[in-house]
């Protein structure tokens, strides 16, 4: 199955990775470096965000710098509030129903 | 008095949780989930209009209803009512399908658990909406936004468009 954003937010690792990165971009090693687990886990779960489109890599220099893409999340946003406000206004047209029953 | 829902989420748990107070007690709010003649009259957004085609609530049992928009556009969905225990709480799961309640978009993979609670003023009410993935949560918002389709999608748009968020 293609993977999604809950893959990515479904790893407390990975979690911790998209907090980082939302305040700033980093480099691998700068990552692993807030981790106690081997560089190669940190790269597996990178590698994992990256695929959910959770982050994206860019080339500065040498250095490949890994960015916090909001996208994804504001999409889940967004159908968060979609799922409210179906509720609400079913809810709201039952309120008036429930006196005549 | 006036609600209003309440929404509570646990994305990595992938489970969402509204809650709502109704002015009525649990006797009557259970009818209103759970009878066909009532729940034409709410489920649908306006001014889509619900018909129910079967409902047969009990274990092992689906409701299959079509929302009909105001230019005829007929948007089928069928339910699959897992347990029931009266007057308290019962569990459904559920995915679009056609006319004949064949499922359009493979098997369910959202479960739905409705509690009822008695309160001092009435009836609280908790769904509890459990989905596997994007899909689903999409598939979940887009069946209760018939009505503002084109609105939210513009809504949306403009949200990724903006960076302000």
């Amino acid at each position: 199955m293609r993977r999604d954003i809950f893959h990515a937010i479904a790893d407390p690792t990975r979690r911790n990775i998209l907090i980082l990165l939302a305040s700033q971009a980093m480099t691998p090693n700068a990552i692993a470096e807030h981790f106690d687990i081997t560089r190669q886990a940190i790269s597996k779960h990178i590698q994992i965000l990256a695929e959910c489109e959770a982050i994206s890599q860019r080339r500065t220099g040498r250095e490949i710098y890994y960015h916090f893409n909001p996208t994804k999340m504001k999409e889940i946003d967004h159908w968060l509030e979609v799922l409210r406000k179906q509720w609400e206004d079913r809810f709201n047209q039952l309120d008036g129903l429930l006196n005549d029953l | 008095m006036k609600h209003e829902a309440q929404i509570t989420q646990d994305l990595p748990g992938k489970t969402i949780v509204v809650t709502r107070a109704f002015d009525a007690p649990p006797e009557k709010v259970w009818r209103a989930f759970t009878q066909r003649d009532i729940l034409d009259k709410w489920w649908a957004p306006k001014p889509w209009k619900m018909e129910t085609k079967s409902l047969d609530f009990k274990p092992g049992g689906t409701w299959h209803f079509c929302m009909v928009g105001p230019n005829g556009d007929r948007y089928w969905w069928r339910a699959n009512i897992l347990t029931v225990d009266p007057l308290r709480s019962f569990t459904s799961t559920g995915g679009p399908c056609d006319e004949n309640a064949n499922l359009t978009g493979g098997l369910p993979t959202m479960q739905r658990l409705t509690e009822f609670t008695a309160i001092p003023t009435g009836t609280m009410v908790s769904i509890t909406l459990k989905f596997e993935n994007e899909a689903d949560l999409k598939t979940m918002a887009e069946s209760g936004m018939l009505a503002g389709t084109t609105m939210v999608f513009d809504n949306l748009e403009e949200l990724l468009e903006s960076n302000a968020i």
